[in-house]
């Protein structure tokens, strides 16, 4: 059997490496150098930010986060299809 | 109290989720153009999330969060390759051309 303490590290320790995932991805968001290229990145950002905030409900003993975490995956998503759509000139997109 | 089979699934299935999003971080950063960005950003990264969360919901068992966490899997895996399908298409509706393999030997915008 393992203690829960040492469980909740092992999920500690996966957030922090997304987190540094999603800070290395901010070089693609800055960099661009086009307007979907940010978007692209902003949008796997959030997907890391909602894969942290899933594992920190594990990680601290929170489930509530996983509310959180779906909200922010519904306006993750939600952004990406909003600034895809007005960002061409005539809204062809979906 | 987790059993030792269980952790042991919990342990690899963060491995693979780190790996996969791993793999995608190095694509969007390293890839020519938005559409290859696009590509990897849709398939890779969601594979990474999807066993990310399917260790948390296996680290919660059997209660009412635990199928919240899978329905959080279950729209990830919806939502996240329509989300770089349209930014890929709104890409395509702008006329950016996509990377050639003759646009250059280091490769298109790549900056």
């Amino acid at each position: 059997m393992i203690a829960d303490s040492l469980v909740q590290q092992t999920f500690l320790a996966a957030a922090a490496v997304f987190v540094l995932l999603a800070v290395v991805m901010f070089y693609r968001a800055v960099v661009g150098p086009t307007l979907q290229d940010r978007v692209l990145a902003v949008n796997v950002i959030g997907t890391n930010t909602v894969v942290v905030l899933a594992l920190l409900s594990v990680g601290l003993e929170t489930p509530a986060l996983i509310d959180v975490a779906l909200i922010y995956a519904l306006l993750n998503f939600l952004m990406a299809i909003a600034i895809s759509k007005f960002a061409v000139d005539r809204g062809g997109v979906l | 109290m987790t059993g030792t089979l269980v952790f042991a699934v919990i342990v690899g299935a963060l491995l693979l989720g780190v790996f996969f999003t791993l793999v995608s971080t190095v694509g969007v950063l390293r890839l020519p153009d938005v559409y290859t960005r696009a590509h990897t950003a849709s398939q890779v990264d969601t594979l990474g999330a999807g066993f990310a969360v399917a260790a948390v919901a296996i680290a919660l068992g059997l209660q009412a969060k635990s199928i919240q966490a899978l329905l959080l899997l279950v729209f990830i895996f919806v939502t996240n390759p329509t989300a770089a399908h349209a930014i890929a298409r709104a890409a395509h509706e702008n006329d950016l051309t996509p990377w050639t393999e003759g646009d250059d030997a280091t490769g298109g915008d790549r900056s």
